[in-house]
């Protein structure tokens, strides 16, 4: 197990172009956008800038959805294709054991990415650490989870390496549009919030930069963001191939 | 003693009967080979007996072990190289023969055995720029490394250019000498010609006929045809009186003499009293396509 999580991860870093959609992106986004848009280091009704909680709660978003939609999906469609997966199975290893190690590298992947938000925002705008730091671990754990079910459901459907790239980003765009990327959940049509509140994305932004803010998460997102964690969980379950 | 034994086996895709009644068993340290053309049942044959798919009827033994209830067990005395599977493209030789080896509870070497297989000097090359031989050969090392009892190796020259293929045979060779039994599926006569002990050629889903090389030839007849161009002219008589021969032919300056038994040295011995020299001599003999051209009509590739 510490072999093939080692093995993996040079892999992994090998394919280090990867890393600046995952990590570089996000971060680069928060420090572009927050110095340079006057309107994201005011102090709002509430005292709360956009750089504090809003900004890097949707950066953490677009990296865990890059994560999910992207990178899982394209290894594993990929190790399936080229016969990795099989050829594992001939060993007293299960296959399933890589996808194992695979989703974790891509969670601490995430952990980095977030980490290093944090800590850019923190040093370029001065912006407090998540208040509620139990809260936001929890959520952050959660909705990470979710996600990659999510990018393993794609993987699962995808028919080659070719193709996952494709069908991750039809899921991605809508998923990142309705977290409140381009349109903040504050200020979408209650039609729109409302299909936000089960898109997965949208409760766990929400919960996220609650928790980033100082406020608890409101329950019924927990709840829709386990939920799609236990749907897509039990259906890439059922639906993945191992060759 | 038999290390593995398959009766009846059948298996059923959605749309076909891949294999539908296939029995054999092979003895432990024998190349057994498999023989047949493409889409006989060959592969998913093998892929029952390595315990990748669950059979639909018959049963399947490995070394006292039941491929479907013993899975761990089984993958341990059993190494598979697969038909077309690959690695990452970035992982080194030595990486993917670390990791290999780290599945096993008692693996061997792997530095001794990539010297074996001719890839010591490729540790840290990665998979992507190995050529078609150097993977196939990654490729038995990879399903040696846990010292198996049993290797199958399915279709493990497709592909590969002459001298690529020759050197791999020699390997095949090497490692049923170290004592590992081994499962050969191909579809070229010529290499289960050369490394099988046994094979069973395999038609449709059916097992048309299992012997040796020689047996399985023999079975469609020892008809021989002798060529040759004689220095002098040589009349047909002279080879007609010779009990082996059967029949003499001639195209041209050539001469084709058929017939059986110790054919090609009974002509040339009565050409020699003639003083005649048998040039561009040619000996032709029936091979394994012949032999399953006979058994199912059918021609091998």
């Amino acid at each position: 197990m510490k072999k093939m999580l080692i093995v993996e991860t040079r892999l992994y870093l090998r394919d280090w172009p990867s890393l600046l959609f995952t990590i570089g992106l996000p971060v680069g986004l928060l420090l572009v956008l927050g110095l340079s848009i006057p309107v994201m280091t005011e102090a709002g009704t509430s005292g709360e800038r956009m750089v504090d909680a809003q900004l890097p709660s949707m950066m953490t978003l677009l990296a865990l959805l890059t994560l999910a939609c992207n990178i899982v999906p394209a290894v594993l469609t990929t190790y399936r294709e080229r016969g990795v997966l099989r050829r594992m199975s001939t060993t007293p290893v299960h296959p399933g054991r890589l996808l194992g190690v695979q989703l974790l590298i891509n969670l601490v992947v995430g952990v980095v990415s977030a980490a290093i938000l944090i800590g850019a925002g923190a040093v370029a705008f001065g912006s407090p650490l998540p208040r509620q730091p139990v809260a936001f671990v929890f959520v952050f754990l959660l909705g990470s989870a979710a996600l990659l079910a999510i990018g393993l459901v794609i993987a699962a459907l995808a028919p080659n390496g070719k193709t996952a790239p494709g069908i991750g980003a039809v899921v991605m765009f809508p998923l990142m549009f309705l977290g409140g990327m381009w349109v903040p959940r504050e200020i979408m049509p209650d039609a729109l919030r409302a299909v936000s509140d089960f898109s997965v994305a949208g409760p766990f932004a929400q919960a996220l930069k609650d928790a980033w803010a100082g406020q608890s998460p409101e329950l019924g997102h927990l709840a829709v963001v386990a939920a799609g964690l236990v749907i897509f969980g039990g259906l890439a379950v059922r639906l993945f191939r191992w060759e | 003693m038999k290390i593995i034994e398959v009766r009846n086996l059948r298996k059923q895709y959605p749309n076909h009967v891949a294999v539908e009644d296939v029995s054999f068993e092979v003895a432990e340290g024998e190349i057994f080979g498999i023989l047949g053309p493409n889409g006989a049942g060959k592969t998913t044959t093998v892929e029952c007996v390595a315990g990748l798919r669950a059979p639909d009827g018959g049963t399947v033994q490995v070394a006292g072990l039941d491929p479907q209830r013993d899975r761990t067990e089984l993958r341990r005395v059993l190494g598979m190289q697969l038909q077309s599977a690959e690695l990452p493209e970035k992982i080194k030789v030595r990486e993917a023969m670390d990791l290999y080896a780290s599945f096993y509870p008692d693996p061997a070497d792997w530095s001794d055995l990539i010297e074996r297989v001719g890839l010591g000097g490729k540790r840290d090359t990665m998979f992507k720029k190995l050529s078609g031989g150097q993977r196939q050969r990654l490729s038995v090392a990879l399903a040696l490394v846990g010292r198996p009892r049993v290797a199958v190796l399915d279709e493990l020259t497709t592909g590969l250019d002459p001298q690529a293929r020759r050197d791999t045979w020699e390997l095949v060779e090497q490692v049923r000498d170290s004592g590992v039994t081994i499962v050969l599926v191909t579809h070229f006569m010529e290499e289960a010609e050369r490394l099988c002990d046994r094979l069973a050629l395999i038609d449709a889903g059916k097992v048309a006929a299992t012997d040796t090389p020689w047996g399985l030839i023999s079975q469609v007849g020892d008809e021989q045809r002798v060529k040759f161009r004689p220095s002098a002219p040589v009349d047909d008589a002279v080879l007609l009186a010779l009990p082996e021969v059967s029949g003499v032919t001639r195209s041209g300056d050539q001469v084709v003499v058929t017939g059986s038994g110790n054919l090609a040295p009974t002509v040339t011995l009565a050409l020699a009293q003639q003083q005649i020299v048998p040039e561009d001599l040619r000996i032709e003999q029936a091979t394994l396509d012949d032999a399953f051209l006979a058994l199912t009509g059918r021609k091998l590739s």
